[in-house]
């Protein structure tokens, strides 16, 4: 057994209100750079629709993931003799349209127009050719199931199912899917990218672009099946989803989470099994690889993990940080949350509660929707179908979806019958799987929400790292010149400023 | 001798080659994140594709027909017994193939930099110099090859350009070599010299980033904050 450290994500999709306030942020934060502008690290989709980029989960088009041949995990673009010799031209790359063209508005002919007959306009201008363009699709097209009547029947986890699902307005259903890169345990990207550029962090399983060692092979977009590795077109060089990394090693959230003003994430360690990675994410059948994924990881208040831990370098500030973790007692203790697509065999560590939604039919309006004895018999009934999240978040397996829906419910009508001092009937927590503890937690996580409890983020143990000094400034995503100014710039100037001489002018000695 | 030919044939390659090896440490050294492959499949992907796979592939088997006709000695074919017109035959029909590979997925390339709006805005002047001055040593090349070679002319390179090269390489030059040479192959190695010291601060630098070493990595990297403290106990 070699146990590694990894951070995860959880959101829950029940309170999603798809406000793109963690889009605003993160892009304020890391993306509005020009190569960038395009850019959602963390982008909020309103599902069913295709998404973005295009269709990006049909992957018989995009090539992404993992797939088994033979028994055998392999790329589903192909191995490594297969990309050397696309090396020239990728065949399966996304280009930029499937994503938008980012643009502009020409503002200053709002100010600089001569007064005339009409309102001046301003017209949106390209940001790759600096010509004026029409906006044909862009960040969000299908806000709100905007024109999803269009391309709501070509989303892969509507075409997944059996049921026909109609696009007319009364039975249209919808939620809100938030997306940032799942730092994969198993992570395809990193597999792909010929010059190693790529890598998970070894300490807490963060997945990184070096952006001095990429070469533009631009391998790494086709491998992640989720798209969320992005190629700069200004620097060619890729760019991802940090996890904040700053943040995280300072014990604060990503900025993406701290923003959200529905409270609908949260961060938090789990320890897994390195040596049953490989393993778990080969097991034959999609619908498996959830169970297989959940074995991997390892219980935190076990003291035989706890003496390997330590064995493998966890300090003990980042064991309690797992035994406190809210993403093992979601994913693991309550089995709520789920992971995105667990099919492509990537692992992925940034899970969804799924969403609840109203009973349709008949009874609509008329029945105590809390009541297990209502909703369990009608599970099948609620207006988003079970089957499509269950496309979306267990490979197809709607049982797990149907569990995972019970138990929110019962957790919910537990909790109003302690509010009006109502007897519980204890047989249908049991029926879901449920003890008053863990019902009381998923009850202090998902409504009361506090900080502390959402966000359970060791700091990083910095002070081991090598050289901090030399380290200084080398976080950015510009090219090198774009930095002088910001951190310390030359070495010339930092031992200036950090010299005795330089002090001692300070204070006029 | 002329102090012209000893400058073409004996100062300026070992200038160009100079700037070429100093040029590249200094990139190297400085410029990580410049270094790139600079792909632009992002932004432009149909047209890209057989401009980009007819040169890259071309321009490998030129540098692998380079190898044999210049940096292998005559000798060496003889003694296996590849005769004049074997070795003829291959160079012109092989080396004319590979030629019309490059040229013609070279126009197809320069072509789309030119004509696609997102690729013209986007490109540097580096990228326009480079590609220019390709264009001028591959045509110097291809025509030497087509148009000399294999329409009859007699002059046999790998008697004296060959060693002549080979001089320069091993720290013996042998100017004089050079002086016998058509016009056209001497401007084809004079602008290609100049290519070469071009070289490093081009985006041409991608060639020596080739990722072979990927065929025998493992898929998941992983790096540690403090690699040293990998290396448990070889340190205080």
């Amino acid at each position: 057994m070699k146990i590694k450290a990894q951070f995860g994500m959880v959101m829950n999709l029940d309170k999603c209100i798809g406000c793109h306030t963690c889009s605003v942020t993160c892009n304020n934060t890391w993306t509005n750079r020009p190569g960038a502008e395009y850019m959602w690290w963390n982008n909020v989709e309103t599902k069913p629709g295709i998404g973005y980029p295009k269709e990006w989960e049909n992957q018989e088009t995009h090539k992404g993931g993992w797939v088994l041949k033979n028994g055998k995990l392999e790329l589903k673009a192909g191995g490594r003799a297969n990309k050397l010799l696309n090396i020239f031209h990728n065949p399966n790359m996304t280009p930029i349209d499937e994503y938008y063209e980012p643009w502009t508005y020409d503002y200053e002919k709002l100010i600089n127009s001569p007064a005339g007959e009409h309102q001046p306009v301003a017209r949106p201008k390209s940001q790759l050719t600096g010509e004026y363009m029409d906006i044909k699709w862009g960040p969000n097209w299908e806000d709100d199931l905007a024109g999803v009547h269009e391309t709501g029947l070509r989303d892969p986890n509507i075409t997944k199912m059996e049921e026909q699902v109609r696009m007319e307005f009364e039975q249209t259903f919808m939620m809100y899917l938030p997306r940032i890169c799942e730092h994969c345990i198993n992570p395809p990207c990193v597999s792909s990218c010929p010059s190693g550029s790529i890598y998970k962090r070894d300490e807490d399983g963060i997945v990184l672009v070096d952006q001095d060692s990429c070469r533009s092979w631009r391998f790494c977009m086709t491998g992640c099946p989720y798209k969320k590795v992005y190629f700069n077109w200004k620097t060619n060089k890729a760019e991802k989803c940090t996890f904040c990394f700053p943040r995280i090693e300072a014990g604060l959230s990503t900025i993406c989470s701290e923003t959200c003003v529905g409270r609908i994430r949260y961060i938090g360690l789990v320890l897994y099994d390195a040596d049953r990675v490989e393993a778990a994410a080969s097991v034959p059948d999609d619908k498996d690889i959830y169970e297989a994924q959940l074995g991997i990881f390892l219980d935190p208040n076990d003291p035989e993990i706890i003496k390997q831990a330590k064995k493998d370098g966890i300090s003990e500030d980042w064991i309690e940080a797992a035994q406190r973790s809210p993403i093992y007692k979601l994913a693991v203790e309550q089995k709520i949350a789920l992971p995105l697509h667990p099919e492509y065999r990537t692992l992925p560590m940034v899970w969804y509660v799924p969403p609840l939604s109203p009973i349709m039919g008949a009874f609509e309006g008329q029945m105590d929707v809390l009541d297990p004895n209502v909703i369990f018999p009608t599970i099948d009934q609620l207006r988003i179908p079970i089957e499509y999240l269950a496309n979306l978040l267990t490979a197809g397996d709607k049982e797990v979806i149907k569990n995972a829906l019970k138990k929110m419910v019962a957790m919910r009508s537990y909790m109003r019958n302690v509010n009006i001092g109502k007897k519980n009937d204890p047989s249908f927590l049991k029926r879901v799987g449920l003890t008053e503890k863990t019902v009381k937690e998923m009850y202090e996580l998902s409504a009361i929400a506090k900080y502390s409890d959402r966000y359970v983020i060791p700091p990083s143990h910095r002070e081991q790292a090598g050289d901090m000094f030399e380290g200084q400034g080398t976080a950015g995503y510009d090219f090198q010149e774009g930095c002088s100014n910001c951190s310390c710039g030359s070495e010339k100037d930092e031992q200036y400023q950090f010299g005795e001489k330089y002090w001692s002018e300070m204070d006029g000695r | 001798m002329s102090l012209l030919d000893q400058f073409l044939w004996l100062i300026f390659p070992y200038l160009m080659l100079t700037i070429f090896v100093v040029g590249h440490i200094y990139r190297y050294n400085t410029d990580q994140f410049g270094w790139s492959a600079k792909s632009s499949e992002f932004l432009e992907k149909r047209q890209l594709k057989w401009g980009s796979l007819l040169f890259h592939w071309g321009i490998i088997f030129v540098f692998f027909g380079h190898v044999a006709g210049v940096l292998v000695p005559k000798a060496f074919f003889d003694s296996i017994g590849i005769t004049e017109e074997m070795y003829h035959f291959g160079a012109v029909w092989f080396g004319g193939a590979a030629g019309v590979m490059v040229v013609v997925g070279g126009f197809l390339l320069t072509l789309r930099r030119v004509t696609v709006k997102r690729i013209y805005k986007n490109s540097s002047k580096s990228d326009f110099i480079a590609l220019i001055m390709l264009g001028v040593v591959v045509l110097l090349g291809f025509t030497n090859t087509v148009g000399y070679t294999a329409s009859g002319g007699t002059f046999d390179y790998r008697e004296n350009i060959g060693p002549w090269f080979r001089g320069i390489l091993t720290f013996r030059p042998l100017p004089e070599l050079m002086i016998t040479a058509p016009l056209g192959f001497k401007l084809h190695i004079l602008s290609g010299l100049v290519l070469f010291a071009m070289w490093p601060f081009t985006r041409l630098v991608h060639v020596w980033s080739i990722p072979l070493t990927y065929m025998k990595r493992r898929y998941v990297v992983f790096r540690k904050m403090n690699p040293r403290k990998a290396l448990k106990g070889t340190q205080k």
